[in-house]
């Protein structure tokens, strides 16, 4: 029994479907993320990669189709058990989405207050420990509006890690940051799975993320999946659409 | 276009049913947000304070300086203490109070949830396991229920007493006077049902600020609507319900 729930995968979606008004933005995805399993999504802006994460979650309903996370389907769930679910789960937001009334240090002891007994000088350690691991133990009582756009990033980061996830769902973790910042995020990123054998599904549009992060791509087009496999197995599909995403050329607008 | 229009109305009272549904369900079932609650408490009912203080006072002065000549023209200057004190306690003291409140705190709840919505922070706290009805919902309006009335009190005190200093820049009357002669016909239901009723202008204002601001969309201007059209339905709400309230009062109390 226990080694049939290893098996499973850590998500699995079938036939997801989703649409907003008129716009069909998911149409019948499928797929699995294994355990310690990294998985990019890739597509274009507005091709559902968001809602998809958002699905994930539970903050969304899908239309049709089933989710499974850790083996338990997000519908039949009541808003206590999805609950449950959701402190396995650690998601950063495309802006980060800091509590803005809240600094640095309550944002990220936000999960551990609600989710544990942690007492106080405990919960203030692993907080340290998160922030100082992002260079950021000096900034513990900044506001949010106080902080640059990667160290927001960073901060998210660092909350979504907070109550020690199993699934890590990270939306567009470099979009939005200088090419240092980034690589310093995604650094953090492949320390943190290093560490923790973490599954994780990650949106991008951050080639070098694909590359330094990805054990499996898929590439989004239409609502469905146009493609799947390795970065190498994407980078050699012959598609133009597939071409034209992962290796753009400048002026050549994909027709 | 009148089609249109009457469905969107429609919709929008179908979702506030839906939206009040949940809000029930998050203040009965446990378990309560409390510090949440008082640090709301802090900030609708304290913050309010200077701006109720304020325009109690006015409403008191204004009360004694229009009612005077109208008294003395009638030869029943002598009423004057009961005719403000009554009409504070019964109806001045609670209105003014709620309008007031609404015009800071609902369109306050209206642009900071509106504001939470559109940068994400609501799904951020769903996303975290927590239930948002619970946290930033049920936490403001029962605070608004809860501070309305005592906000009421101060606001009823402060315009009996600027009525009596207005009328003392006219004429010399003592307090003691005007207190005693103020309050001969004031009876259980001049104050305990005009005052509990506040809970409901809480009530309305607090859900329709949230319920404005947890449907925002649109980025910053959207955060400014909600801000808007929480003042203004709110508003709309409070006077409205005070006439079934008053006449309410009227039926149950004699």
């Amino acid at each position: 029994m226990a080694e049939q729930r290893h098996a499973e995968p850590a998500i699995r979606v079938a036939g997801l479907r989703k649409a907003f008004g008129e716009q069909l933005v998911l149409d019948g995805v499928d797929l699995d993320v294994a355990r310690g399993e990294t998985l990019t999504v890739l597509g274009r802006s507005g091709g559902g990669k968001s809602v998809l994460l958002k699905l994930l979650i539970g903050l969304q309903k899908p239309d049709a189709g089933s989710i499974h996370i850790s083996g338990r389907e997000l519908a039949r769930l009541p808003l206590d058990g999805l609950n449950e679910l959701r402190k396995k789960l650690g998601f950063l937001f495309q802006h980060a989405a800091l509590y803005d009334s809240l600094t640095v240090r309550e944002n990220v002891a936000f999960p551990l207050r609600r989710h544990t007994d942690l007492p106080d000088d405990e919960r203030e350690r692993r907080v340290r420990e998160l922030l100082s691991h992002r260079g950021m133990e000096d900034d513990l009582d900044k506001l949010p509006g106080q902080i640059s756009g990667g160290m927001k990033k960073r901060v998210g980061l660092a909350r979504a890690l907070a109550p020690d996830p199993e699934i890590m769902l990270l939306d567009e973790p470099t979009a939005g940051l200088d090419p240092i910042t980034a690589a310093e995020m995604i650094g953090l990123i492949q320390d943190t799975r290093r560490a923790r054998e973490m599954s994780a599904v990650v949106v991008t549009h951050d080639l070098r993320s694909v590359e330094a992060l990805a054990d499996r791509v898929v590439l989004l087009e239409g609502g469905k999946i146009k493609v799947e496999g390795t970065f190498d197995e994407v980078k050699r599909a012959d598609d133009p659409f597939v071409a034209a995403f992962v290796r753009p050329t400048f002026g050549k607008a994909h027709e | 276009m009148a089609v249109q229009g009457t469905v969107s109305i429609l919709e929008w009272f179908g979702e506030l049913g839906i939206f009040c549904a949940r809000l029930a369900r998050a203040v009965i079932r446990p378990p309560y947000e409390l510090r949440e609650l008082a640090r709301q408490m802090d900030e609708i009912g304290t913050k309010s304070l200077p701006l109720v203080v304020l325009s109690g006072a006015a409403i008191g002065a204004v009360l004694s300086l229009h009612t005077r000549d109208t008294l003395v023209l009638f030869g029943a200057k002598s009423q004057l203490p009961s005719l403000i004190i009554l009409s504070v306690l019964r109806e001045s003291g609670p209105i003014i109070t709620a309008l007031v409140v609404c015009g800071r705190v609902g369109a306050g709840i209206g642009a900071e949830l509106g504001a939470m919505k559109v940068t994400e922070q609501i799904d951020a706290i769903e996303a975290s396991a927590v239930n948002p009805y619970k946290l930033l919902v049920a936490t403001r309006v029962v605070a608004c229920m809860l501070m309305l009335p005592l906000l009421t009190i101060v606001a009823d005190f402060c315009a009996i007493m600027t009525g009596w200093l207005t009328n003392r820049l006219v004429e010399p009357m003592s307090l003691s006077y005007y207190v005693s002669h103020g309050f001969q016909w004031v009876q259980f239901r001049d104050f305990l049902p005009t005052t509990a009723k506040t809970m409901v202008f809480g009530l309305l204002i607090g859900l329709i600020g949230c319920f404005q601001g947890t449907r925002t969309a649109g980025g910053t201007e959207g955060v400014g609507r909600s801000a808007t059209t929480s003042v203004v339905i709110a508003s709309l709400f409070v006077i409205l319900a005070d006439v079934v309230l008053v006449r309410l009062i009227m039926v149950l109390f004699g």
